[in-house]
């Protein structure tokens, strides 16, 4: 991949691997976790298990780990609003 | 050096590249061509929702059954809402002034991903023609309302699919255009234009395309959930199906309150481009504005609730609501004062784009002021609901994000058709405008107050005079569209030739040919200063 600065990163099929099955095995979790009735923890888990997917898909398959400091907090900042639209929501379920 | 000094050139709207003729605009990947494509298809649609909107009014000027029935009704003012919606206020200022004047502001030669912008017209134009046809195939035409609510939206038996497609389409479209627009400004800027020499619409359009990034993909899963309830029983929403309606209601206003500032984002940077240019005065608070403009978009993430004071949501949540809503009226009050305070002590030319601007201040504080009034959950309470709700929705909307819309294409029809209007028709068209607008909407909030519920095809006879007044003032206003329209449309074609800079502004726009080149610019131009520099006898660029 060519970045901005004109470095070429390329990933080894080794990291790429194993990026592959964590993916994979967060997966698996996510569907055992289903079957455990942990009732409203159940959707936080799951919510857990989702961002730290995306994460490890944004860092490694789409070479967020080469970018640029602002590019990461601009990023961050996304999952924080998203973060803050779902907490939010869940407050008003909780207080209802 | 510039086009405009180099004698002879090539107009976009006379270039002829790969394709020609018709096939010419049809695959062109000129940001200039299908910003005027976008401004077409909203004409059209916008005249089919105003048609269909003067029917309503029609129904309305007497109790009763007047020239249609209670059903008919119902899929009118739903597919009134769906056409200025999601086809008119959400997309139509980055899709046409963002997509005709983003590139040339920053000193770019087109936005940074051409073919995907001809994808996200096409995209959209799928999505207002599937949103039409809803009206006419299948069961009938949607009853909902622009909002969809469940459980009803689960259950009507009328095309709620067709409408939910359409706008789930038309929500791609616009995430495109928006992901387009972001990368263009940080990567496409000219050199020298640092971010605090860009000028103010760009900032707009910048701040309106993260909420369309971040926001439409949360309505658009939604209203996939709502057609997964309807076809596959899936209890998402529907209590009989174990389902919660309320978490409906947030899902959409996630999205469709930030959405109300992807409408007004744009309006209030268009006029911020008017207001110095017809002061002749660098415009107040430059950092002030651009930065309301940041906030507005940020915590208008977070007012959503305040649509659903009576739905059952929490005592917490309401007040935290009702304080983000005042909030987010603080950024909004403090470009409004930099607007003023740009003119005071300018040379005011009170040209027809000014006069459009002027007004869109007057209506868009009404608006602004009686928002406070549904913000608040007492008063809510006791409106919610009703016309006022109307009255308040159309007067931030149109007296808004329209009248802004009227302002930027008296600004800019110059420089995008090569061609001057005419003025006496342009202030006269205003004014019809104005005096319509306000006679129709106006009436809404007193109707409201006195109890009169929106979306109702009947009414209680105190109601009427009232209900006369708005529909004698939906016949003018919509008198003043055909004026306005008709002389632009006119002039397009058959004006007097425009020159490059007929308002003596100063940013990068008037500094090349009108109509423009085909890649805007012969060389990238330098930019060595802040933009709005009037009167220093420098330009805003080095070409």
């Amino acid at each position: 991949m060519i970045m901005k600065n004109g470095e070429t990163h390329i990933s080894s099929f080794a990291s790429l691997g194993i990026v592959l099955t964590v993916l994979l095995a967060l997966t698996t979790i996510s569907v055992l976790v289903t079957g455990w009735h942990l009732g409203p923890f159940s959707v936080a888990i799951a919510l857990i298990i989702a961002s730290i997917k995306v994460r490890t898909v944004l860092t490694y398959f789409m070479h967020v780990k080469f970018e640029n400091l602002f590019l990461k907090l601009m990023i961050t900042g996304v999952f924080v609003l998203y973060a803050l639209v779902i907490i939010i929501t869940f407050i008003d379920y909780y207080l209802r | 050096m510039s086009n405009s000094d180099s004698g002879t050139y090539v107009s976009y709207l006379d270039y002829e590249g790969k394709h020609k003729g018709l096939m010419g605009w049809l695959l062109t990947t000129d940001h200039k061509r299908i910003g005027l494509m976008y401004l077409y298809c909203v004409i059209v649609f916008f005249f089919v929702a105003a048609i269909i909107g003067e029917l309503m009014r029609i129904e309305l000027i007497a109790p009763g059954e007047t020239i249609m029935k209670p059903q008919t009704y119902n899929g009118m003012f739903t597919i009134h809402g769906i056409i200025m919606i999601f086809v008119i206020v959400i997309p139509a200022l980055p899709a046409i002034f963002g997509n005709f004047f983003l590139p040339i502001l920053i000193g770019a030669k087109d936005v940074a991903f051409p073919k995907l912008n001809l994808f996200s017209f096409y995209l959209y134009l799928i999505g207002a023609i599937f949103g039409v046809l809803s009206q006419f195939i299948g069961g009938g035409a949607p009853d909902t309302g622009w909002t969809f609510y469940v459980p009803y939206s689960a259950e009507s038996s009328t095309n709620v699919i067709y409408a939910l497609v359409a706008a789930f389409i038309l929500g791609f479209s616009s995430i495109l255009t928006g992901l387009n627009f972001i990368v263009t400004i940080h990567r496409m800027r000219a050199p020298g234009m640092g971010w605090f020499r860009m000028p103010l619409f760009p900032w707009s359009l910048y701040a309106t395309a993260w909420i369309q990034v971040l926001a439409t993909p949360i309505v658009g899963i939604t209203l996939l959930m709502v057609i997964a309830e309807r076809v596959l029983k899936i209890g998402f929403f529907d209590p009989a199906l174990g389902g919660d309606p309320v978490l409906y209601q947030h899902l959409f206003w996630i999205y469709s309150h930030p959405a109300v500032y992807i409408m007004i984002l744009p309006a209030m940077g268009i006029v911020t481009e008017i207001f110095p240019t017809f002061s002749q005065k660098p415009v107040f608070g430059y950092t002030a504005i651009l930065f309301s403009s940041l906030a507005i978009a940020f915590i208008g993430y977070f007012v959503w609730g305040h649509h659903m004071f009576t739905a059952g949501i929490s005592y917490g949540s309401r007040w935290f609501f009702s304080f983000l809503t005042f909030l987010v009226a603080i950024p909004s009050a403090v470009k409004v004062f930099n607007w003023v305070s740009t003119m005071y002590g300018g040379s005011i030319d009170l040209k027809p784009p000014l006069l459009f601007a002027i007004f869109f201040i007057f209506l868009f504080m009404i608006g602004g002021f009686t928002g406070l009034t549904l913000g608040s959950v007492a008063t809510d309470i006791q409106v919610h609901d009703t016309a006022f709700v109307v009255a308040h929705f159309h007067y931030i909307i149109f007296g808004g994000m329209g009248f802004a819309t009227f302002a930027g294409i008296h600004y800019w029809f110059p420089k995008m058709f090569g061609r001057m209007y005419n003025n006496t028709l342009a202030y006269t068209s205003s004014i019809v405008l104005f005096i319509g607008f306000n006679m129709l909407y106006f009436p809404q909030f007193i109707l409201g107050i006195q109890g009169m519920p929106r979306r109702y095809f009947d009414y209680l006879p105190q109601f009427q005079t009232g209900q006369v007044i708005s529909t004698i003032g939906g016949f003018i206003l919509f008198a003043g569209l055909l004026i306005m329209v008709g002389n632009l449309m006119w002039h397009a074609r058959r004006g007097v030739q425009a020159p490059a800079n007929p308002w003596n502004g100063v940013t990068l726009e008037w500094q090349i040919p009108s109509p423009p080149p085909h890649e805007n610019f012969d060389e990238i131009p330098e930019i060595t200063h802040a933009p709005y520099l009037f009167g220093t006898g420098s330009d805003n660029k080095t070409i």
